[in-house]
C-alpha cells in the first residue's frame, strides 16, 4: 500500500521532471535561435568575422603568395611544422580566440543591457539558469564556429603549400590528421576556458577592461612563472596538449605538460563553477540599466 | 456585498519597501489587488514602476514579501505562464521585425511553431499591426512601438497583465485605440493593473483606484470612494497679493472655502478649500475683475490634496 504510493509519486516526480527537461529543451533552442543570429548576423559580428579571418590570411600570404614562403614550406617541413605551432600559439589561441571570445562573452549580458532589452528574457516563463546556460551555449557555438574556421583554413594553407602529393600522405600516413584534430580540440577548449572567464568577468565587473588586460598579461608572462602558479592559467592547459611542443625561449620554465585526462576535466568543472556563479549572479540581477 | 477572494486569485503585498541604495522607492507598502481594472496612480517618481518591477520580478524588495495569484516573483517559470508585463522601457532587441519580436518570444515559452506563429498573429492582429508585422521595428512610429510591445505581452494570453503607463505619449486616436483594447481584454476576463499619473485618463474604465505619492499609498478603493476620500479632504492654499484682508473676505463668500486665514506678515492669506477646480477658476476671475493684485497661488504642501490637485491636471496653473 505504502510502496504503491511511493511508486506512484516517484513516477508523478519523474515524469514532472522529463517535463521540466523538454521545456528546457525547447527553451535552450528558442534562444540559441535569438542568440546565434544575433552573433552571426548582428552588427556586432561584423568584428569577429575579421578577427577568425586574421590567422588564415596571415597564412595565405606566408604560404601562397610569398615565392620564398612557399618554397621553405615545401623544402623543410618539420621546421613549418614548428613555426605553426608557434603562430597558432601566438596569433590563434593567445589572440584570436582571446580577443573572440573576450568579445562574444563579456557581451552575452552586457550587450543587452545596453541595449535595454534583457529585461524580454526576464519576463518570459524561463528559469534565469535555463538563460544563462542558453546564453553559455549560444556563446560556445559562435566562438567554436569562427574560430575552428581559423584553425582548419590556417592549416589548409600550410599543406597547400606543401605540395601535392606530400601533404595528402602526411596527412594519412604522417600523423597528419591527428594533428589537425588536436589543432581543432585546442580551439575548442580555448573557447571554452576563455569563455568562462569572460562571461565572469563581463558579469562580476562594472569595467571589464582591467581585468581583460590583467588575463591578458598574466597569459603572456605564463611561461616566466614558477610551476604552481603556471598551472592557474587557461594557456599551460591549451599547451600541454599541442601536437609539437612550441618554445618558449631561454627564460621559460620548465613544467612537465599536464596529461588530458588532469587537464581537459579541470577546464570543464573551471567552466561549470564560473556557469553556476554566473546564474546565481543573474537570479539577483535587477533590471536597472543604470537610469532614473 | 463583498465577494471573497482566495490569494490564488490575489495580488498581495505585505509591507515591501524597496529601496535603490539611499534612495527611497517605495515604503511599507500593504495593498492587495483584486480581479478586475485596477488602475495605479501618482505623479512621476511616485513608485509605480518601482511596484510594478517588484511585482514581476524585474527588482526585488528590500523587505517584505509579494504574492501573484500566490506565486513569488521569483519563480519567472510559474509566474509568466499567468502574467504578463507591459513595461516602460520603449527599446527592442536589435535588428528585429514586429512578427519576429512577438514569435521568438514565444518560442521561449515554450510554444511549437505552429503553436507560437498563430499566437503571434492572433496577438498582433489584436493590436492592428498586421500590416507593419514584417517590417523592422526600428522603423515604427511611438505609437506602434507601445502597441507591439502590448502584443508581446499578451500573445501567451496571461490572466493577470500590468501595464506600466501604456498611454504615455500616445495621440487622442492612439490613446481610444488602446483603451478599447483594454476594456475588450478586460471582457474577456483577463485582470489588468494599469499605472497613469493622470487620473482622468484611466477613472472610468477602473473599477480600483490606487494613489501614490512619494512611495507611499495615499489612498486606494472603488473610483468614486476615492475621489469622494479626495475631495472631502481640503487643500491648502498660500496665496500672496497686496490686499489680503479684502480677498479674504472675498473668497470666504465661496461655499467651497472652508478656511481663510491672514498670514502673520500680512502679505497674503491662507486659503482650504474642498474643490480645487472651483477655486481655481474662482482666481482667476478675481485677477481680472478686482483690484486685488494676485503675485501667486501655491498649494501648500499636503500631500493628499496636492497629488490630487496634479493628478487632476488642475487649469488652475498652480505649482506642485
Ligand atoms: N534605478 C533607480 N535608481 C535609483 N533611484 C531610482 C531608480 N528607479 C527609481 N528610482 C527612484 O524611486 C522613486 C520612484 O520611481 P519610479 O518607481 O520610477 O516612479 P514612477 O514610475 O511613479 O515615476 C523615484 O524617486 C526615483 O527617482
Ligand atoms: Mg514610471
Amino acid at each position: 500500500m505504502i510502496f504503491a504510493k511511493i511508486k506512484t509519486s516517484l513516477i508523478g516526480l519523474t515524469s514532472v521532471d522529463r517535463a521540466s527537461l523538454s521545456l528546457w529543451r525547447c527553451q535552450i533552442l528558442a534562444i540559441l535561435r535569438i542568440e546565434l543570429s544575433k552573433n552571426f548576423w548582428g552588427r556586432r559580428a561584423m568584428l569577429l568575422y575579421l578577427l577568425a579571418l586574421v590567422p588564415v590570411v596571415i597564412l595565405f600570404l606566408l604560404a601562397i603568395v610569398d615565392p620564398d614562403g612557399a618554397s621553405d614550406i615545401s623544402r623543410d617541413w618539420n621546421s613549418s611544422q614548428q613555426a605553426f605551432v608557434n603562430i597558432f600559439d601566438a596569433l590563434i589561441l593567445r589572440s584570436v580566440v582571446f580577443f573572440g571570445s573576450t568579445w562574444i562573452f563579456m557581451n552575452l549580458f552586457r550587450g543587452e543591457v545596453v541595449d535595454r532589452s534583457l529585461h524580454y528574457y526576464f519576463l518570459a516563463p524561463l528559469r534565469r539558469e535555463v538563460l544563462v546556460a542558453a546564453k553559455y551555449i549560444a556563446g560556445m557555438v559562435a566562438a567554436a564556429v569562427l574560430f575552428s574556421f581559423s584553425t582548419l583554413g590556417s592549416i589548409f594553407f600550410l599543406y597547400y603549400a606543401r605540395g601535392y602529393p606530400a601533404n595528402i600522405d602526411f596527412l594519412l600516413d604522417g600523423g597528419g590528421w591527428q594533428q589537425i584534430l588536436a589543432y581543432e580540440a585546442i580551439t575548442l577548449l580555448a573557447c571554452l576556458g576563455y569563455g568562462a572567464i569572460f562571461m565572469f568577468i563581463g558579469l562580476f565587473f562594472r569595467n571589464p577592461i582591467i581585468p581583460g588586460l590583467v588575463v591578458y598579461g598574466w597569459e603572456w608572462i605564463n611561461f616566466l612563472l614558477p610551476p604552481l602558479l603556471k598551472k592557474i592559467s587557461i594557456i599551460h592547459y591549451l599547451e600541454s596538449h599541442l601536437p609539437i611542443p612550441v618554445d618558449e625561449g631561454p627564460f621559460a620554465t620548465i613544467v612537465a605538460p599536464t596529461a588530458v585526462w588532469i587537464s581537459v576535466p579541470s577546464l570543464l568543472i573551471f567552466t561549470g563553477l564560473v556557469l553556476t556563479l554566473t546564474a546565481i549572479r543573474i537570479r539577483r540581477m535587477e533590471i536597472r540599466y543604470g537610469m532614473e | 456585498m463583498r465577494v471573497e477572494y482566495r490569494p490564488e486569485e490575489l495580488i498581495v503585498f505585505e509591507d515591501v519597501s524597496k529601496f535603490y541604495g539611499e534612495i527611497l522607492g517605495v515604503n511599507r507598502i500593504n495593498l492587495t489587488i483584486e480581479p478586475g481594472i485596477t488602475s495605479l496612480v501618482g505623479p512621476n517618481g511616485s513608485g509605480k514602476t518601482t511596484l510594478m518591477n517588484l511585482m514581476t520580478g524585474l527588482i526585488q524588495p528590500t523587505r517584505g514579501e509579494i504574492r501573484l495569484l500566490g506565486i513569488a516573483p521569483t519563480d519567472p517559470e510559474q509566474l509568466f505562464r499567468r502574467v504578463g508585463y507591459c513595461g516602460q522601457f520603449d527599446s527592442f532587441p536589435r535588428g528585429v521585425t514586429g512578427y519576429q519580436f512577438v514569435n521568438s518570444f514565444l518560442r521561449v515559452h515554450g510554444y511549437e511553431k505552429r503553436q507560437a506563429e498563430e499566437k503571434a498573429w492572433q496577438a498582433i492582429e489584436r493590436v492592428d499591426l498586421v500590416e507593419a508585422a514584417s517590417r523592422k521595428v526600428a522603423g515604427y512610429s511611438k505609437g506602434m512601438r507601445q502597441r507591439i510591445r502590448l502584443a508581446q505581452s499578451i500573445a501567451h494570453e496571461p490572466q493577470v497583465m500590468i501595464l506600466d503607463e501604456p498611454l504615455n505619449g500616445l495621440d487622442p486616436m492612439a490613446r481610444a485605440e488602446t483603451i478599447r483594447i483594454f476594456r475588450e481584454l478586460a471582457r474577456e476576463g483577463m485582470h489588468l493593473i494599469i499605472s497613469s499619473h493622470i487620473l482622468h485618463e484611466v477613472d472610468t474604465m477602473s473599477d480600483r483606484v490606487v494613489l501614490i505619492n512619494n512611495g507611499y499609498i495615499l489612498a486606494e478603493g472603488g473610483v468614486t470612494g476615492v475621489r469622494e476620500e479626495i475631495e472631502d479632504h481640503p487643500m491648502q492654499v498660500m496665496i500672496r497679493c497686496n490686499l489680503p484682508r479684502e480677498l479674504a473676505a472675498r473668497v470666504f463668500a465661496a461655499p467651497h472655502v472652508v478656511e481663510a486665514q491672514l498670514h502673520p506678515d500680512r502679505q497674503g492669506l491662507f486659503v482650504k478649500t474642498t474643490d480645487p477646480d472651483e477655486f481655481f477658476l474662482m482666481m482667476n476671475r478675481l485677477a481680472i475683475e478686482s483690484s486685488v493684485v494676485i503675485e501667486s497661488v501655491t498649494p501648500v504642501d499636503d500631500d493628499l490634496a496636492a497629488v490630487y490637485h496634479y493628478l487632476i491636471g488642475s487649469s488652475g496653473g498652480g505649482e506642485v
